[in-house]
Formats: C-alpha cells, structure tokens, sequence
C-alpha cells in the first residue's frame, strides 16, 4: 500500500471482486420469485392448407394469441423471449416442434397483450402428415436476465387439429 | 505514507467496499432496481477511492523515524574485505 498505483490496483480488484458476488447474489435472488403466466391460443381460420411442389405440406393459420406474463418480470430481467410451436407427432419423427411466431417483451408492461395474426414462420410439414393432424400449441418462455441464469418454461395447450382435406 | 496508515487504508478501503456492497444489494432488492443497485455501488466505489488512495495526512501520523546523519557518522559501514577467489580448475 505503499504508492498510489498499489493502492488503486489493489481497491480496483477488490472493487470488482465484490461487483461479481453481488451479480451472482441478484441472480440467485431470482429464485424466490413467484411465478404465474398464463395463455390461451385460438385458431381463428385455417387460411390455406397445401402441398407443396417438394412434397411437403404446408398450413397457413390465423392466430389468437392472448397472455400475460407480467409475473416473470423480476429486478434481474432483461427481457422475455416468448415463442408459439407447433407441437404433433409422425411416424417418421416422435417429435415434431414447428415455431409459428416469437416476440421480444422488453418490459413488464408489454408482457400482458392480446394479438392477432397469421404465423410468423412457415408451418411446413416434413413430409404430407398434416392431414388431419391434432397437434399442440405450446407457448415457450425464455426469461432473459441482467446477470445470471437464464429461465426457461412453457404452456402447452392442447386439442388443436388440422383438417382432414386441403383446402 | 507510513506503516501505520498502509494498514489503515487497507483496513478502510476493505470495510467501504464491503459496506457499499451490502447496501447496494439490499437497496435495489428492495426497490425492485437493478439501476438502483449498481449506481449506489458505483457511487461507494468513487467514496473509497477518494478517501484511500490520495496520500491525505491522516495517514502519516505515525512516520518513520530514520537515524540522524550525526549519529550515523559514529558508526560506519563496515569494509567489505574483498577475497581471493580460487579459480576452478
């Protein structure tokens, strides 16, 4: 401590020593939150239902989206990344997730909304399976922090089904 | 800045970090503020270096005490006898 170069080095380390603790603290704080979404997806109108030159099927949807997931919002939030998939099974794969629309919430008070659309991305079909497919509509969730661990979850709501015929 | 207050201003730049810290999180916690957290850190960082890192007098209320030239005189250094080194054979 015996030059002020020695002095400021040593409180600059110390300085952001106690910043790293600190960010981790506000992290794990995000533990303690308490945590209530909720959604709900209507398929207004199937607008058209294809298949493609490739073979493949494709679906266009107009989407009722309504949720509100003012409750992820914590001191430690950046944003919430919120994305609709598809969700239904084949028999060429056990898993199928086709994302149609995704949005950014940058604040809590965007968080709660109602919206109407058609799908953002392309529903299209590995292949012609989607003829009278019932499939799930799952709303994921990525809740983005200041510092820290990323949180993920979602909702899957289910009884959704494609029409037996192109249209 | 002499021995004394070397261990002081460690001491003191240790407890005001800590200190600014604690503060820091339990404020912003409290307000919901991440804004809120960092500045009041920001602002405990700023403190404990205007008060440890210049030299202020109050850290040398203790100098060292080093021996008077007079007194130096009396005892002179030793002479260093110069040996002779046997070379490796």
């Amino acid at each position: 401590m015996h030059s002020f170069g020695y002095r400021g080095n040593a409180l600059l380390t110390f300085a952001v020593t106690i910043l790293a603790f600190m960010c981790a603290i506000a992290s794990f704080s995000d533990n303690f939150s308490n945590q209530t979404p909720s959604a709900q997806i209507q398929i207004l109108n199937i607008n058209w239902f294809q298949k493609q030159p490739h073979g493949n099927d494709e679906v266009s949807l107009t989407l009722n989206i309504t949720a509100d997931l003012q409750s992820l919002f914590t001191w430690n939030t950046k944003q919430v990344f919120a994305f609709v998939a598809a969700e239904y099974k084949t028999s060429k794969n056990s898993l199928n997730q086709v994302s149609l629309w995704d949005a950014i919430i940058p604040e809590k008070e965007h968080a709660k909304f109602w919206i109407q659309i058609s799908n953002k991305y392309r529903f299209i079909d590995q292949g012609y399976n989607l003829r009278g497919k019932d499939f799930n509509l799952t709303l994921h969730w990525h809740v983005m922090p200041k510092t820290g661990k990323m949180f993920a979850d979602k909702i899957v709501m289910s009884g959704y089904r494609l029409p037996d015929a192109y249209r | 800045m002499d021995w004394q207050g070397q261990k002081v201003v460690e001491q003191l730049m240790q407890i005001l970090l800590v200190i600014s810290g604690v503060v820091a999180v339990v404020v912003g916690y409290a307000t919901e503020s991440f804004r809120t957290m960092m500045l009041i850190y920001a602002g405990g960082v700023v403190l404990a270096t205007l008060v440890t890192v210049p030299n202020w007098p109050f850290y040398n209320r203790h100098p060292l005490e080093w021996l008077d030239p007079s007194e130096a005189e009396k005892h002179p250094k030793p002479q260093v006898v110069a040996k002779k080194r046997f070379s490796k054979k």
